[in-house]
């Protein structure tokens, strides 16, 4: 008998915060641009000194202006489509859930391209119209999460195919609903189909939106740990749980809301990146096991991981063009969720 | 064996009492109705019916399929309110406690345990601690100690570290009880925990049950329709029949051979045993 303790959270956790740093050290250097280890390593000292100004190298500009802050935004993004993902699963009782499997992702996007249409009819103040995208992206996750989890229902019990089969028509239909908006509406600020569609990190959100994504990242995944023991037992189902303790309830709606705070800010700033949500807590739990006090913040870091590798494969495979990183992910993605489904069937 | 399952409780609930705290569980007038919606004839109605259940007690709750019994131990559990009239255990209402508290004081055992994930037989017992724990919980030196004992007191010490999945049925019943243990309850609540087992199981599943009711003062109540383990282990049976209480007693009061043919409707006798329990046999109808 060998229980979880802290100082092995935070040793495995140190582990694949240090796979991060060396994943990032190396997508920094790849690219169009190459750029050497030393000088790349004097740059971001210089950086984090607040000595950006002394940067004189000529590819000073796109390390710490270009690749840096899309790095970031591939961390944070993955990161939360990872949680996001955990939290689905335990919550759906189904491992096959994702956000974007289920639609969520669509969902979240249809929200982001209508406040970015309302945000074109209506003037706002701009400090207040960077919040009404991603506002618009939670809250369509939201009304997504429980249009699927209604379809799902039946006889007041989740039923895996009914969930999955739902999930798949909704964002099917929701793809329909962003081709419709994206083709009768045009306006500056909407990006194409093929970003909303499968995702992208080629375009960085102003900085007060990364701020934000941030901020929400911590919040929303933070308020998802304070639960985690309570999601151990609930992955026996609710009635287990509730004998057992857990406040089902309360833990159902904090997660839900959080996980759709995570989707909505990862699609309002990248479009709808598929699979991580699925594959990543999958391959952290075949390594640390279904335990979420681990799992989570795991799947946070292997979340950033994955997605930081994947967009360094969109941009440099087939430089100086570039793929979309859902496409990427897609390509990984898709036939893993296939093994999972015919490893559970048979 | 000087176990640590029989520490204090360390609830802070301050609920004030207002049964009698002397019995441990008493239903009081309690009765349930199930009904789609408020407008429409109700499915299923359990009607008003009261007993008491001391330390160290096992209740059977007896009937055939759909006469309540599981309605019945919902409504202990707390998991529902009742309709009219109250539960108590130690004074205190049970549908009004806070989950955490209540898991603290009332363990369930249910028909199945699913789980989505595989996982270990201590993992699993240790989920058993949860209640006793505050926010994202590590387990200490001492849930784990409680969650070894749970495990010997149902002689599922060796299994530690199999995977749920991989052992047999008996076991696996073992292994619920033993997280029902470690949760360290007054009263432990078992819905048909013979179901799936054979009779070489069930009968030591009951053995055990009466030792644990016996050693640690525990109050067990139990659903089910064996009528001989009821006869040879129950302290108490509360007889329902679609959703009525024919009748409470101790078994040899309760089994007599016109009411279990009417309520079974099936042909038997009724002997007593030696030991004063009441022993059932069935005849095919004609």
């Amino acid at each position: 008998m060998r229980p979880l303790t802290l100082s092995r959270l935070l040793a495995r956790c140190g582990i694949l915060a240090l796979i991060l740093f060396v994943v990032v050290v190396i997508a920094l250097k790849l690219g169009a641009v190459q750029v050497s280890l030393y000088g790349l390593g004097r740059d971001l000292i210089r950086v984090l000194l607040h000595q950006s100004s002394s940067i004189s190298t000529d590819y000073g500009m796109i390390v710490v202006d270009i690749r840096l802050p899309r790095i970031l935004l591939a961390i944070l993004v993955g990161a939360s489509l990872s949680v996001a993902g955990t939290s689905f699963q335990a919550l759906l009782r189904n491992p096959l859930a994702d956000p974007y499997v289920l639609g969520i992702s669509s969902g979240a996007a249809v929200g982001a391209i209508l406040a970015l249409i309302l945000e074109n009819q209506l003037s706002f103040s701009p400090e207040f119209s960077g919040l009404i995208t991603p506002f618009g992206a939670f809250l369509g996750a939201a009304i997504t999460i429980t249009a699927v989890f209604l379809l799902g229902r039946r006889e007041g019990q989740i039923d895996s195919t009914t969930l999955l089969l739902g999930g798949v028509i909704t964002a099917s239909f929701l793809s329909a609903i962003i081709m419709f908006l994206l083709s009768t509406v045009s306006g500056g600020n909407l990006r194409g189909a093929p970003y909303w569609m499968m995702g992208s990190l080629s375009t960085l959100p102003p900085k007060s939106l990364l701020y934000l994504l941030g901020a929400g990242f911590l919040i929303a995944a933070g308020a998802i740990y304070t639960t985690a023991s309570d999601l151990n037992l609930l992955l026996s189902g609710e009635k287990e749980a509730m004998h057992l303790g857990v406040d089902v309830r309360r833990v159902q709606i904090v997660v839900y809301l959080a996980a759709s705070i995570l989707t909505g800010l990862a699609v309002s700033v990248s479009g709808a990146i598929g699979y991580v949500g699925l594959l990543v807590p999958h391959a952290m739990r075949m390594i640390f096991g279904s335990d979420h006090r681990m799992l989570l913040p795991a799947a946070a870091l292997g979340g950033a991981i994955a997605l930081v590798i994947a967009d360094t494969l969109a941009r440099t495979v087939v430089a100086p063009s570039e793929l979309q990183v859902g496409a990427v992910t897609a390509l990984v993605g898709a036939p893993f969720f296939i093994y999972l489904l015919r490893r559970r069937l048979t | 064996m000087s176990s640590p399952l029989r520490t204090p409780d360390p609830s802070n609930f301050s609920d004030q009492p207002r049964g009698n705290p002397d019995l441990r569980l008493s239903v009081e007038q309690a009765s349930f109705v199930y009904a789609p919606n408020p407008s429409q004839a109700p499915l299923f109605t359990l009607e008003a019916l009261s007993f008491q259940a001391k330390p160290g007690e096992i209740v059977s709750i007896l009937g055939p399929n759909a006469s309540g019994k599981s309605t019945l131990l919902k409504l202990i559990s707390g998991a529902i309110e009742p309709l009219s009239g109250r539960v108590f255990l130690n004074g205190l209402a049970t549908s009004a406690l806070p989950p955490k508290v209540r898991a603290q004081r009332i363990a369930m055992v249910q028909q199945e345990s699913r789980l989505l994930f595989p996982s270990r037989v201590w993992e699993f017992v240790l989920q058993g601690r949860h209640a006793h724990g505050r926010g994202v919980h590590f387990e200490s030196e001492d849930d784990v100690t409680i969650a070894k004992n749970a495990l010997s007191q149902v002689n599922a010490l060796h299994l530690m570290d199999r995977w749920m999945d991989k052992i047999s049925g008996g076991e696996k019943q073992r292994v619920i009880l033993a997280r029902a243990l470690a949760q360290q309850p007054v009263l432990l609540l078992l819905d048909e925990p013979t179901l799936h087992l054979d009779i070489g199981a069930q009968v030591d599943l009951l053995e055990s049950l009466r030792h644990l009711a016996a050693e640690n003062r525990y109050t067990v109540v139990v659903v089910t329709h064996e009528l001989n383990l009821t006869g040879e282990y129950a302290d108490q049976v509360v007889l329902l029949q679609r959703g009525k209480c024919l009748r409470v007693g101790p078994p040899a009061q309760v089994f007599q051979r016109d009411l279990l043919e009417h309520v079974f409707q099936a042909p038997l006798t009724v002997e007593m045993t030696s030991s004063g329990r009441p022993r059932v046999t069935l005849f095919e109808k004609t």
